[in-house]
């Protein structure tokens, strides 16, 4: 009893907790309904199966949540753009490959420089957004919503306002399959930038930085640290990981499509950082809660592809879904499931005071 | 009229033992104040002596624990901001509470406005507000913009709507902080008019000169406990600034200061200031030397801008004239890490808004300016951080469950502390201590008193402020006074007494401008 007691505290303080919860639920409720759910096989020379699916759906928005925990944790604000700066970068490497041609086979430039460009867009996108909120001192949402709004625009003009296919079987490598490899490099991919992003905020001080700045910006700038920068940054590698996932992106659908690609991406990566118990308001974040949480939001949605709910249907269950974890997650109610345990483990549960 | 002029001479507003508690901290204890109609009454006291509790127990923000309140003889009862309304109790705090982006006239009438078949009279709205406004001599145009007014005449304003509502008690709290000479003039005539048409007003500065231009009566707390109503003839200036300090001072033999005045000569100072000032603060260019191994204590009231002279040195408000040389270099400081490099610290007087990062561990509380010196890309260890952090714990004798607690689960005391390792883990050669001691227990009191002298014995140099005498008396090697934004004086050991130290504080009556 006296080891449950900690063990109890920590639980319900937690909160990657509680999207594992959720996480869980939706697992056995696809074991329930799927039994085929950990099948796994190999077609086509790619593993493949409902997990792998999982994964390699997920993989875009688990790049996008990167960022955006970090622009929260550091800004206590939300990058909505980043949708329309996947349509950029991917504009870039389009048109680097396809050169003036809406449909073609050959390379026009490097592919290797395509995808650097791609990166380059996303990052100057990023600095843009950067720039406005540090720099200019504008709420992050409005700041990010110029690029929200005229991105995509943006993008169609890079592309000459068409979709552009681009048919060259090696620019599938980075969104399907790199020849000889059983696993999708979509799942590659987003697992090496989670990895990256683990070991920026981990080996140099960026983790700190970032939540310093978020929590108390007076003491930042009193210990010395530059919370313009630390802000600014934040925006750069949200914009560069966007760049990342609009390249993989267009790589999947051997196209580049400004209008669709991304769409509606951001409002998940925000509900992905916000269900991986990260505070919205800025400061403490957690890379492994965000990954959980984006996992999460694609779990539930291709469970309820596999449930028969048709596309026009998903965002209202998404929405009652979304409706409950919010109500769980406010205080209020977690102070009166704190008051209810309070009865079970004694008196001692909650901390602070 | 006449019912006030009647009056006038009864308290009509009447507090009685009143007290208050919060956790752990007994607020008010056992508190009269009198406010009488149409006089100007002074509450002063240093910081935690309980005025902002008295106010906000009169206007019904706290329910009181004990006393009772009553409005001529009459008992009444307070148990909100709204009752206090009816009763004709008024505040205007420090910062404006209006909409600058209304229009003057709205803001008056904002929540009450004429009406006329369901709608907005806004001719009759305009009309009124400047009926109201020319009543009081206020030169404003009721369907301007708020914002497009100074600070004092929005604050004018802001005392205007709170006039119009019936208000017979009226609460200023600093309402001259932000204000400059002139402006203070124009809002002392619209006071001046206020009490002679009968306005009882509560008046809460920390400049002392203008109690005694303005004020007729002052109440004197400390500690939460009331220590007398005087007529303001009858209080010189050295006593009211005695009775706000305390007098209780022990002898400083215990902690032993041994100095020798012309110890400096001819040394080079480690910091150097001449004819500095910042722009935010408004204080007045200053001189300052603070030579190696020495502890400067910072006197003067709250308010007087002994934190702002600090600052300016570090950078944390930026200076706009004046010089800074660092051991005998010229040194530009344009923000707090150039400060860091050149071998500076500060502790905060705000620990909480500008101390502590309260979700953040103890750990990485002690590590991070370090850290920060140390640029993004050299991130110390985590053996290092733990090590520095166990050290530090150890060595100041903090109280925590663990290196990796929450900064904001300790105790202020030991919140303290952690900040003091955060800084003294960067090896500074000059500590700015603001207030390093408010608000935590005796104990730990004691031992950051004898931290600072220690510090001065290994050779650093120490700027210290406090709001206890006794304190700086017991530390303080030299002491530069400050009062109303300048600095007024600089006394060594020899002069170093408490009661020059009063007279030095209080000024003018006593020969000392």
């Amino acid at each position: 009893m006296n080891k449950l007691k900690p063990l109890a505290k920590s639980l319900l303080h937690s909160r990657l907790t509680f999207s594992l919860v959720i996480l869980l639920i939706v697992v056995v409720q696809n074991i329930i309904t799927t039994p085929t759910f950990f099948n796994i096989s190999i077609t086509n020379g790619l593993i493949s199966g409902y997990i792998p699916d999982i994964l390699d759906e997920a993989s875009l928005l688990v790049i996008v949540t990167m960022g955006m925990t970090l622009v929260i944790a550091a800004t206590g604000g939300v990058d909505i753009s980043v949708g329309a700066i996947m349509a950029i970068a991917a504009s870039f490497c389009g048109l680097l490959l396809n050169g003036p041609e809406y449909r073609t086979d050959v390379f026009h430039s490097p592919y290797l420089l395509a995808l650097l460009v791609g990166l380059l867009g996303g990052a100057l996108c990023g600095a843009f957004n950067g720039f406005l909120v540090s720099g200019l001192k504008i709420q992050p949402m409005i700041a990010t919503l110029i690029l929200f709004t005229a991105g995509r625009s943006i993008a169609k003009q890079i592309t000459h306002g068409q979709t552009i296919y681009i048919m060259n079987p090696v620019f599938k490598w980075l969104g399907v399959q790199i020849p000889g490899i059983p696993i999708r490099t979509t799942i590659i991919v987003s697992t090496v930038i989670v990895i990256i992003v683990a070991l920026l905020t981990r080996l140099t001080s960026l983790g700190l930085y970032v939540q310093s700045v978020g929590i108390n910006g007076s003491s930042s700038r009193l210990v010395g640290l530059n919370s313009r920068a630390v802000k600014f940054m934040a925006f750069v590698i949200c914009g560069v990981l966007a760049g990342v996932a609009g390249l993989v992106g267009s790589s999947s659908l051997g196209s580049v499509n400004s209008g669709e690609l991304g769409l509606g991406l951001e409002m998940d990566a925000i509900l992905a950082v916000a269900l991986g118990g990260n505070m919205l308001g800025g400061g403490k974040f957690s890379i492994a809660g965000s990954v959980i949480g984006a996992y999460t939001i694609q779990a539930i949605t291709t469970t309820l592809y596999a449930m028969n709910v048709r596309a026009d249907q998903l965002n209202v269950f998404k929405a009652i879904i979304i409706i409950i974890i919010i109500v769980a997650s406010s205080d209020v109610f977690k102070e009166k499931i704190r008051k209810l345990t309070r009865g079970v483990f004694g008196k001692n549960v909650s901390i602070g005071g | 009229m006449d019912r006030i002029k009647q009056k006038q001479n009864n308290p009509s507003l009447m507090m009685r033992g009143i007290g208050k508690s919060f956790p752990g901290v007994r607020a008010l204890n056992n508190v009269d104040f009198k406010l009488r109609r149409g006089e100007i009454h002074a509450l002063m006291g240093e910081n935690g002596a309980g005025k902002s509790t008295l106010v906000k127990v009169l206007t019904g923000v706290y329910p009181m624990d004990e006393g009772s309140v009553s409005l001529d003889g009459n008992q009444v009862v307070i148990r909100s901001t709204q009752d206090a309304q009816k009763l004709g109790i008024s505040t205007v705090y420090q910062e404006v509470n209006l909409c600058w982006n209304l229009t003057v006239a709205e803001n008056l009438f904002l929540g009450r406005e004429p009406r006329k078949m369901g709608f907005i009279d806004w001719k009759q709205m305009n009309r009124m507000a400047a009926e109201l406004l020319q009543e009081l001599n206020i030169s404003a145009d009721p369907t301007a913009q708020l914002d497009s007014y100074s600070i004092a005449i929005q604050q004018m304003i802001a005392i205007a709507r709170a006039v119009n509502t019936d208000c017979e008690f009226l609460i200023l709290d600093e309402p001259t902080s932000s204000l400059d000479a002139d402006e203070v003039k124009k809002l002392f005539s619209l006071m001046r008019q206020l009490s002679e048409n009968g306005v009882g007003i509560v008046f809460i500065t920390h400049f002392l000169e203008q109690v005694y231009e303005i004020c007729h009566r002052i109440t004197v707390l400390r500690n939460g406990e009331l220590v007398g109503e005087y007529e303001v003839e009858n209080l010189p200036r050295l006593e009211l600034v005695t009775k706000m300090m305390g007098k209780e001072i022990e002898n400083l033999s215990d902690l032993n200061v041994n100095m020798d005045e012309s110890r400096f000569e001819g040394e080079q100072p480690v910091v150097e200031a001449i004819e500095l000032s910042s722009g935010a603060s408004r204080i007045a260019p200053f001189d300052l030397k603070m030579y190696k191994g020495e502890v400067v204590g910072l006197g003067g009231l709250l308010g007087s801008g002994r934190s702002e002279l600090v600052r300016a040195i570090y950078g944390a408000d930026k200076a706009v004239q004046g010089q800074l040389y660092i051991m005998g270099k010229k040194s530009r400081i344009r923000n707090p890490l150039d400060a860091m490099k050149k071998g500076m610290a500060y502790l905060p007087e705000d620990r909480k808004a500008e101390g502590i990062f309260a979700d953040l561990s103890v750990r990485e509380n002690i590590i991070i300016a370090l850290q920060a010196k140390h640029g993004i890309l050299k991130r110390l260890s985590r053996k290092d951080m733990e090590r520095y952090a166990d050290e530090y714990i150890k060595l100041l004798n903090i109280k925590t469950p663990g290196i990796e607690t929450p900064i904001k689960s300790l105790s202020g005391g030991n919140q303290q502390k952690v900040i003091l390792a955060r800084w003294l883990l960067t090896n500074p050669e000059f500590m700015i201590l603001d207030e390093p001691t408010r608000g935590i227990d005796v104990g730990t009191k004691t031992e950051i008193q004898k931290l600072i002298l220690k510090l001065a014995g290994e050779g650093k140099s120490v700027a210290f402020i406090s709001s206890e005498l006794d304190e700086m008396l017991r530390t303080c090697s030299r002491m530069v006074v400050m009062r109303d934004r300048r600095k007024v004086g600089e006394l060594t050991r020899a002069g170093l007494n408490q009661s020059t130290i009063m007279r030095t504080i209080a000024g003018r009556e006593d020969g000392n401008e």
